[in-house]
């Protein structure tokens, strides 16, 4: 009995340590399985042609050269111009930015209301706006051009910004809504008769509190308008196309031999900037300033 | 018109579910008013209808004199501190103080005047450049306070605002809102389950349930001469003791009779009233229940009980006896002879009894 008492420990700490490595040696093989494709196209991309065509898939690049990224950036053909993606790269960004804040700042608005100021029909307005967070986006497309055309900016980049605001607002209403609602309503009473009044309150009480939240609905629309393709083939037009129908263009106008390592080159350019939102936003959004701040 | 406060006939619905049923009470200049119920009475709506911060279905409501029925909460002169303190999370305490002086564009000297002078009054000097989630619940509490005095309003109203504090602190900080009271002048108005807080603060207590008032009065009215069972059941720790006996006219005065177990009814004397007849419930602080002997010379009535429990409470002991086939507590000094399972002489102290009709619950004399 004593014996077993003592040894007990011993052996469950190995058993810990074993249980331990177990589990990054899984972890690990988990990220090297999801990393595989990544580094396919990223050794692809450093590639020649002439070593493609030789080499394994799967092998370093015995000479490295940015002569594919070159290309895809600023010469790779989409139909007949071949300005690389440079031009669509541009339009994505002026479409993205000015949509994820427009629908970021709506949104903000939309759950304050909803959350913090009970009016009559509150609920109903908020389930339909949730409604449309699940109306495919299919269904749209023609009522979508039909309306774009009235509008006269069937086309153009506001035409497409329109598009991604309008579709958004389900989105980012739900997030702020859900966020708002736990902050205790009496924080808006206080400012009620501290005579602050609706505008007041939304800028000076709650938006200071709703930087995880803006994060969030940042992180999401960016990624979701950025990565869109339907919308951006469907109300785009030569000139105003997004990287995304771009990419789609390089990658299936081309004639004669597949260039793969331009394809992964501007694809990875097409992904970069959802990446670079996660990683700086990401840190943003671990260091959770909620923390103890609303009770207060 | 010197009330500094008027509700009157004032109804609140919400859709077809009454809240508030006809209130009307009205306070005088420096009084401090509390309402006082359990739980979903409607106090808190009838102090958040008083803010403005809920509509009234009916009625109207009056701020030194003023019509405020459709005025807006700023407007009508009062400042509010909540249960959850409703700090601004992101603000220091500082300008969680200032905040309404900084919407209604007081100038900046004049707040910082009023900053420092609160903080004082306070002591949260050392406190002013810390957030609120730096703070430990009796500092937040001071803080909500503070907002309040820096509005210097003709109202301060309070939606229970000691609850979330520990028992201790919550003793500590009543005292202190007792002085503020004082020291101020001020009117208020403040919700609480909690009686002996009504007790202790108010110069007048609403004791409400279900939406309707069931009685106005000082505290003394309320605890001495209670409108019905239920203030008399809800107001004071232990319970009034209501003990079913039955009445006998008796020349100037009554008889009450009282059952009490393994002998002979109780029969006590009633000088003052002489209407009392039938089933009633007689009505009976623990404290006016003595032992006989310890109030020797007075004349007091009494007799005889068993005694089921003895729970000694450090300054006073009670003592649990049935009467009238109902549980009764009485409050006895800490040296009391009683043991359970024994009897023990009793003495009532009837000048200090109420009467109430056993099927409405009303009070009868």
């Amino acid at each position: 009995m004593t014996d077993a008492t003592f040894t007990a420990p011993t052996q469950s700490r190995a058993l810990k340590i074993a249980l331990r490595w177990g589990l990054y040696l899984m972890l690990t093989v988990f990220a090297l399985w999801y990393l595989l494709p990544f580094f396919v196209m990223l050794t692809t991309s450093l590639k020649s042609l002439e070593e493609i065509r030789t080499g394994s898939l799967i092998a370093l690049p015995r000479e490295v050269t940015f002569d594919a990224w070159r290309t895809a950036w600023s010469g790779a053909c989409t139909g007949i111009q071949c300005e690389g993606l440079q031009p669509y790269f541009w339009n994505s960004v002026m479409l993205a930015v000015p949509a994820v804040m427009i629908s970021t700042v709506l949104g903000a608005m939309n759950g304050y209301v909803v959350a913090q100021w009970n009016f009559r029909g509150a609920n109903i307005i908020f389930a339909l706006m949730l409604f449309g967070c699940f109306i495919p986006f299919q269904v749209v497309l023609l009522p979508m051009a039909r309306t774009l055309g009235i509008l006269n900016i069937a086309g153009t980049i506001p035409g497409l910004i329109f598009v991604h605001v309008i579709y958004g607002i389900g989105f980012t209403t739900l997030f702020f809504r859900n966020y708002y609602v736990t902050i205790p309503a009496e924080l808006t009473k206080a400012a009620k008769i501290d005579g602050a009044g609706f505008f007041r309150i939304f800028w000076s009480i709650f938006l200071p509190l709703s930087l995880p939240i803006i994060v969030v609905t940042v992180i999401w629309q960016f990624t979701q308008i950025w990565n869109d393709f339907l919308f951006g083939v469907s109300f785009s037009q030569a000139g105003t196309q997004p990287i995304t129908v771009a990419l789609n263009n390089i990658v299936n106008s081309t004639t004669g031999v597949k260039a793969y390592n331009v394809d992964m080159a501007a694809a990875i350019i097409a992904a970069l900037p959802t990446l670079l939102v996660y990683v700086v936003a990401g840190k943003y959004f671990i260091r959770g300033l909620t923390a103890g701040s609303v009770k207060g | 018109m010197s009330h500094i406060l008027e509700v009157d006939g004032l109804f609140k619905s919400y859709g077809a579910t009454e809240i508030l049923k006809d209130i009307n009470v009205s306070i005088d200049k420096g009084e401090f008013l509390v309402l006082v119920g359990p739980s979903g009475c409607g106090k808190s709506t009838l102090l958040n209808c008083i803010a403005g911060l809920e509509p009234i279905t009916g009625g109207a409501i009056r701020i030194a004199g003023q019509d405020m029925t459709q005025v807006s909460p700023k407007d009508r002169n009062i400042a509010m501190v909540f249960q959850s303190y409703a700090l601004y999370p992101t603000m220091s305490v500082a300008k969680n103080i200032t905040f309404g002086m900084q919407v209604r564009g007081v100038d900046k000297a004049t707040q910082a005047a009023k900053l420092a002078e609160v903080a004082r009054q306070l002591q949260i000097e050392p406190l002013l450049n810390r957030r609120p989630g730096q703070l430990s619940g009796g500092q937040r509490q001071r803080v909500a306070m503070g907002r309040a005095l820096v509005r210097d309003p003709a109202l301060f109203l309070f939606d229970e605002p000691l609850s979330n504090l520990d028992a201790k602190l919550r003793v500590e900080m009543r005292t202190e809102i007792k002085r503020l009271h004082q020291d101020l002048g001020a009117s208020m108005v403040y919700v609480t389950h909690d009686q002996i807080e009504a007790m202790t603060l108010a110069t007048k207590i609403v004791v409400m349930k279900g939406g309707i008032i069931q009685q106005i009065g000082s505290p003394h009215e309320i605890y001495t001469r209670p409108a019905n069972t239920f203030v008399a059941d809800f107001m004071g720790s232990p319970a009034m003791n209501l003990i079913p006996a039955r009445a006998m006219p008796n020349g100037t005065g009554s008889v009450i009779e009282i059952a009490r177990d393994g002998a002979d009814p109780l029969r006590l004397q009633e000088p003052r009233h002489a209407g009392l007849t039938g089933d009633i419930l007689l009505g009976l602080r623990p404290e006016d229940m003595h032992e006989a002997t310890a109030r020797a010379g007075e004349a007091l009535q009494g007799g005889a009980v068993r005694v089921d429990v003895v729970e000694p409470a450090g300054a006073d002991t009670y003592v649990v006896a049935r009467l009238g086939g109902k549980e009764v507590t009485s409050r006895l000094s800490a040296d009391t002879r009683a043991r359970a399972g024994q009897t023990l002489d009793f003495g009532f102290d009837l000048s200090k009894a109420s009467y109430f009709a056993p099927d409405t619950g009303e009070r009868l004399i």
